[in-house]
């Protein structure tokens, strides 16, 4: 309180009282909030002038000496004031845009062999195709790349259904992908399904029964199960099919790593055996240009650490 | 007048209430109200149409559930936008909408251009539970949209209220025509409201959103509208500039 309030009588009541002696002071607004007050009445009044304010009938003030220039089709607009034009110019000729545009350009125009030796476009591309990433194939790849096992495939470890280099990785965005596997449930009776799981696991190393997994063997190699014309006999499976690699421990389909104990892992590929699996990556050629499928390719090839 | 003083004021809250509102009023009236006359207002544009009536309990399911309130339907002028979401929304897209659901809080993304983005499986994965396809969600679940049957008994009242608020659903003959005219006549056919129910049926069979075939369940419903947003306006259609000009 400012000394002048203290002293009654030095300052004016409203001049009503309630209750018999409950009274209002009357004090004058301090200076400063009143010259504030002031100015924003002339910053509205400047406001006013400059941008787009007042309605007039079917129209509006467009706001005098503030125009906004930007180009369609190499010809150039100029327009009062607004967010949507002024949205154009900055994608059109703003810094960042520009920036960016720089670069896009510089990627586009460089093989995937330059773009992996040079640091500054790789940062670039490691950038924007994060964005890319997140907005398009982490949906059902994970904002990380770990995907789902099961469902869709992990991006970020050493196997590769449909090969790791960067001439297969876009390949693969463009065209998209279907896996398949037939089920086996019918060709096969639950005696040679349990035999070919055995044989399977023992592929990648794990320590099972050495007759079932030599029965399994035959029928895996052999007309009968008929698994090599995808998985080929050495199990490592061939790419043109997408067919997963089974002696290397990294498990796409059946939760192998998940389960604890040989029977909850030889469930799980028995699963797989006799239902199959079909799995399908979009195309993208449509959605993304060739150039984010570009970037996108470097990206996903650096997330595996690519081939 | 005595009446306006400020002791008469003071000592009579009925007409300090009716003051007040009539001060802060006059804000939002002096915002609001040129906009439906100024010819720019809505844009110009083909494509916006009302809802379907299964598109329609869609949306009433997503007012249900709550979604509006981490989840915008606005995509506004700016570059960082743009690059994430899309093209920026129009006045036009949202000119059906009783009450619109723009919002301004996004705990999740910005769905106004969310339709076609996914797959309608992921949709149905994605809200039994999120964390199945995206495991840093923090989106709760809604696993009941796939048990529960949906209810349209009432859909033809539903689009009857719409329609008291300006939207043109057609009843009569003459409305029908109008809408031929205005949507072309498969569009109009879906807005009919005497076929409203048939309609609603037919679209969740021939879409089947949820997966499941032998039922139509709040999921159908919620995915058909999910999947129609955004997407009514084609962009390409008009030069870069032409929205610029509505303002």
């Amino acid at each position: 309180m400012s000394e002048a309030n203290k002293q009654q009588g030095a300052v004016q009541t409203t001049g009503h009282s309630w209750d018999g002696d409950l009274q209002e002071f009357n004090n004058p607004l301090p200076t400063w909030w009143l010259w504030g007050f002031y100015l924003t009445v002339i910053f509205a009044v400047i406001y006013w002038v400059i941008y787009p304010a007042w309605p007039v009938g079917e129209s509006y003030t467009k706001g005098v000496a503030n125009t906004i220039t930007y180009t369609v089709n190499g010809e150039e607009r100029t327009t009062h004031w607004n967010t949507r034009a002024l949205l154009m110019k900055e994608m059109q000729s703003g810094q960042d845009a520009q920036k960016m545009q720089a670069y896009m350009e510089k990627v586009a125009a460089a093989s995937y062999d330059d773009i992996l030796a040079d640091e500054e476009m790789l940062a670039f591309t490691r950038a924007v195709a994060k964005g890319l990433f997140g907005d398009n194939c982490a949906a059902c790849h994970g904002s990380g790349g770990a995907g789902v096992i099961g469902l869709f495939p992990n991006l970020v470890d050493d196997a590769w259904l449909w090969g790791g280099s960067v001439e297969q990785i876009e390949a693969t965005l463009t065209q998209g992908r279907r896996g398949f596997m037939p089920g086996f449930e019918r060709s096969l009776d639950e005696g040679q399904i349990d035999a070919v799981a055995h044989y399977v696991l023992s592929l990648s190393g794990h320590e099972v029964d050495g007759d079932m997994a030599q029965r399994g063997m035959q029928i895996f190699n052999g007309k009968e199960g008929g698994c090599f014309y995808c998985h080929t006999k050495a199990g490592t499976g061939l790419e043109s099919q997408g067919a997963a690699n089974l002696t290397d421990s990294i498990w796409t389909v059946a939760n192998v790593p998940g389960r604890d104990g040989l029977e909850g892992k030889l469930a799980e590929v028995r699963e797989v055996v006799e239902n199959g699996i079909e799995r399908v990556m979009p195309a993208w050629d449509q959605r993304l240009s060739d150039n984010e499928i570009k970037l996108l390719t470097v990206y996903v090839h650096e997330l595996g650490g690519g081939q | 007048m005595s009446f306006f003083k400020h002791e008469s004021i003071e000592i009579n809250a009925g007409l300090l209430i009716a003051l007040t509102m009539v001060v802060i009023s006059i804000g939002g009236l002096v915002e609001i109200v040129p906009l439906f006359y100024i010819k720019n207002t809505i844009e110009k544009v083909e494509g916006v149409r009302p809802y379907t009536p299964l598109e329609l309990r869609g949306r009433d399911i997503y007012q249900r559930e709550g979604c509006y309130l981490c989840h915008s339907q606005m995509i506004r002028p700016f570059r960082d936008e743009m690059l994430r979401y899309g093209h920026y929304s129009l006045a036009a897209e949202s000119q059906y909408d009783h009450p619109f659901q723009w919002g301004s809080k996004r705990t999740g993304p910005d769905l106004a251009r969310v339709g076609g983005k996914y797959s309608n499986e992921w949709h149905v994965a994605h809200m039994i539970n999120p964390r199945d396809v995206v495991p840093e969600s923090i989106m709760p679940s809604y696993p009941w949209l796939m048990e529960n049957e949906l209810e349209y008994s009432d859909i033809a009242d539903r689009m009857r209220a719409l329609k008291k608020a300006g939207v043109p659903y057609s009843e009569t003959r003459e409305e029908y025509q109008a809408n031929v005219e205005k949507f072309g006549r498969e569009v109009a056919d879906r807005l009919n409201i005497l076929a409203a129910e048939q309609n609603l049926i037919a679209e969740a069979q021939a879409g089947n959103f949820d997966g499941d075939r032998a039922r139509l369940t709040e999921m159908d419903a919620l995915v058909a509208y999910l999947q129609m947003l955004g997407t009514l306006v084609d962009f390409s259609q008009y030069e870069e500039g032409h929205f610029a000009e509505f303002r």
